[in-house]
């Protein structure tokens, strides 16, 4: 093994579905997804979460593997959560995906220039730089940044961090929802479960 | 809109809910609530010994009369203790809505005295929970909670609310409406799918319904009946469907499974098309899943879409309630008859008859179910615990109607007896409700005997006193080369537990004082313990050994019949 990868080698990816599910954007929602994948024996390649353009719902991009079980199964087990709203398989459509990933490679005076070479033919941008390292950051699909990792290899990774896969579909169609919820209900469900803010009163019982 | 605190917004709610009972035991942070309780009269507090007694009380409560069952534990002990019960309830689709108190906000996820993450427990093993921040939170999150727990598939759900919240002041808004995105239940079916499964069974020469639980749940024996007689279609329940039609039905074959009869595991085996209804197709039902009749074409009816498919592939998958779906379907069906096919099993169950009980000088267990069965003429609701007691209640009673048998099917909990049969008699006072007890199951849960005085519940409690874990000592001797480890059990003197707690308590000790101490029981107005020391090495047969399939069910040997 060669210690500048830590052992990282790119996995496989023939059966690899995305899946995309609008959330609500509440405490716990992640731990019942997380715990559900766990539960039923799905193996999540990545899980990316973050707000959407529709308030108090986020979007979740999950990449599943396929072999661990049918994706309609995830589906529709993904479903039965309330906090799930809306869950759209992506593994049929014509998709964008992205992912974007920091990786700090060690280098020095003699080397940098190649490196630097090396990011400008995958598009990376330099985000920090120092005397004995350099953080790249890269956008694309997985095999890109495999494809980038993979020539840093040489010169020592450090660090390597990425977010996961965020997909969506190409043209107009969308995995957006189209259902406000009266006002009344929302201003209660956007807080439902939250944390009080400021002091509260100390009572031990 | 008025103001009031956290806890009378949940007695409220409650009681908007048509909450008429709950099942509970108090501790230092719902003392608010209990505090406030007796502002509403309306609401009975049951009073039980051990939270899990609460929980499978409003299990069976809602079992027995099909309305929500509701359980309140304290933070902490309280809260976890109620955990096996609701997982019960969460593996038999049971609408049990349990209430739990947490530490005050400020100590929350800094391990206070008696902090338990109580929602994050019952992740798993609840449709929904909530942590309840703001008293003005409270009254759309417990119509919310209730409405999920009621509607669709039916099942658990936790509300947990920190003791200052029960404490702060807030105004009372009651929604009229529920309004969830996420949640949406489809009772209606498919009207392209009710056409195709109709044409599959008008093909069908073999055709046989499976019903299950859901059936029970969607109140839908009438029309499951109407079903089978419209196109003649020989009819088996799952364990807990048993009910959902008939069992003196011509049309009825009795249940499948691994301790189901010979003839209706056969039947499934060999049918070539199975419409099964309200059901999960469970591995204790079906077998080993891969080699259950091979070829076989599936209708599967069920109002939970990731229960179809998720086992077996189906030919037509129907999401929608038995209720509204099983009269489409018979409206397309065609009038039909199969001849014989009905005696294809008919003569199955004349060669393995399954349920015949041998002439035997021994008190069977057998024969005590069947002999209490004769004397109750078959009207008793029945509420079991888990192991052979529970399979020879399935078998050698017969039930008529939906809600008679009560039990854990899916998670198997010993010791659902007692507590479970305490709540069915709670929801049906007048009813003759009969606890049939394992040795080993009632001692699990026996302190609820007190709740039986408390409440002066007319419960008829018979225990199947053989001196084993009974069903882990059958697998031991079949399964494990009769290598008896931790099965022997001494058990203490059932009626004098009984007497200590002032309830009155019969050993029956012979074949021939069974029939007289079933009817000095029933004729008793107060509750009363049986102790009927069954044959002690008797097993259950037949049986579908642990990973075999269907068509290797075996019967008793021989050996056995000899005894």
């Amino acid at each position: 093994m060669n210690p500048s990868t830590n052992g990282y080698h790119p996995r496989k990816r023939a059966n690899h579905h995305t899946v995309v599910a609008i959330v609500e954007d509440k405490p716990g929602v992640l731990m019942r997804v997380a715990s559900l994948f766990r539960r039923r024996g799905f193996n999540i390649e990545s899980l990316t979460v973050g707000h959407s353009e529709m308030p108090g719902l986020s979007r979740m991009t999950i990449v599943v593997d396929g072999d661990s079980a049918p994706v309609e199964q995830v589906e529709k087990q993904l479903y039965k959560l309330i906090d799930v709203i809306k869950v759209s398989d992506l593994s049929n459509e014509d998709i964008v995906a992205r992912e974007l990933a920091m990786i700090k490679v060690r280098c020095n005076n003699v080397n940098r220039h190649e490196l630097l070479d090396i990011a400008s033919v995958f598009r990376a941008d330099v985000v920090d730089i120092a005397t004995n390292s350099i953080i790249l950051q890269v956008v694309g699909d997985e095999d890109k940044i495999d494809g980038l990792i993979k020539m840093c290899e040489p010169y020592g990774i450090r660090e390597l961090s990425r977010t996961g896969r965020i997909a969506m579909v190409r043209g107009t169609k969308t995995t957006t929802v189209h259902e406000p919820e009266p006002e009344r209900i929302a201003r209660i469900h956007q807080t439902q479960g939250r944390r009080v803010e400021g002091d509260l009163p100390f009572s031990s019982d | 809109m008025a103001r009031m605190t956290g806890a009378q917004m949940v007695l409220e709610c409650l009681q908007r809910e048509g909450v008429e009972v709950i099942f509970g035991y108090p501790g230092g942070v719902v003392l608010p609530l209990y505090d406030t309780l007796p502002q509403y009269p309306g609401i009975r507090h049951i009073l039980v010994r051990h939270e899990q007694g609460a929980a499978h009380m409003a299990d069976g409560y809602a079992r027995a009369s099909g309305r929500m069952g509701v359980c309140l534990g304290t933070s902490g002990p309280g809260a976890t203790n109620l955990v096996t019960g609701i997982c019960t309830a969460w593996m038999d689709s049971v609408p049990v809505f349990a209430l739990t108190g947490n530490v005050s906000r400020a100590l929350l996820g800094k391990d206070g005295f008696q902090e338990a993450d109580i929602t994050g427990i019952t992740h798993s093993i609840t449709k929904h929970n909530y942590l309840v921040m703001r008293p003005e939170e409270i009254p759309l999150t417990i119509r919310e909670a209730a409405h999920i727990c009621r509607t669709g598939r039916p099942g658990p759900v936790l509300v947990d609310i920190p003791k200052d919240v029960f404490q702060e002041s807030a105004e009372f808004d009651w929604p009229e409406r529920v309004h969830l995105r996420g949640y949406r239940p489809t009772y209606e079916g498919h009207a392209g799918m009710i056409r195709r499964a109709a044409e599959l069974i008008d093909q069908a020469r073999r055709p046989i319904i499976i019903a299950g639980h859901g059936v029970i749940w969607s109140d839908a024996q009438e029309e499951l009946v109407a079903l089978a007689e419209k196109a003649e279609i020989p009819v088996i329940t799952t364990f807990l469907g048993i009910g959902a039609f008939p069992e003196a039905h011509r049309l009825s074959y009795g249940w499948l499974g691994m301790h189901g009869m010979f003839y209706a595991n056969m039947a499934a085996d060999n049918a070539d098309l199975v419409i099964g209804v309200g059901m999960r197709f469970d591995d204790r039902a079906m077998g080993r899943f891969k080699d259950f009749n091979p070829g076989v074409k599936i209708i599967h009816i069920d109002i939970d879409p990731a229960e179809i498919g998720k086992n077996f592939p189906t030919a037509v998958p129907i999401v929608g309630s038995a209720k509204n779906v099983l009269p489409r379907l018979t409206e397309h069906v065609r009038e039909a008859k199969h001849p014989e096919w009905l005696q294809w099993i008919d003569q199955v169950r004349e060669e393995h008859p399954s349920l015949h009980i041998r002439e035997s000088r021994r008190m069977l267990p057998q024969y005590v179910v069947r002999t209490l069965y004769e004397e109750t003429e078959g009207n008793a609701t029945i509420v079991t615990g888990v192991g052979q007691h529970q399979m020879w209640a399935g078998q050698h009673y017969f039930y008529k109607r939906p809600r008679q048998l009560i039990s854990s099917g899916g998670l198997g909990t010993m010791g659902f007896e007692l507590p479970g049969a305490i709540g069915a008699q709670v929801a049906l006072p007048e009813a003759e409700v009969w606890a049939i007890c394992g040795d080993g199951g009632f001692q699990m849960t026996m302190q609820e005997l007190a709740v039986v005085v408390d409440e002066n519940l007319p419960l008829k409690i018979a225990i199947f006193n053989n001196g084993y874990l009974g069903m882990v000592r059958q697998w031991q001797q079949l399964f494990y080369d009769r290598n008896f480890v931790a099965v022997a059990m001494t058990q203490p003197d059932f009626c004098k537990i009984a007497d200590a707690y002032g309830i009155r308590a019969i050993r029956v000790e012979t074949k021939a004082e069974v029939a007289p101490a079933i009817r000095e029981a029933r004729a008793y107005p107060g509750p009363i313990l049986l102790d009927f020391m069954i044959d002690q090495e008797e097993n259950v047969w037949p049986m579908v050994p642990a990973g075999a399939a269907l068509s290797e069910t075996i019967e008793a040997p021989a050996e056995e019949l000899a005894r």
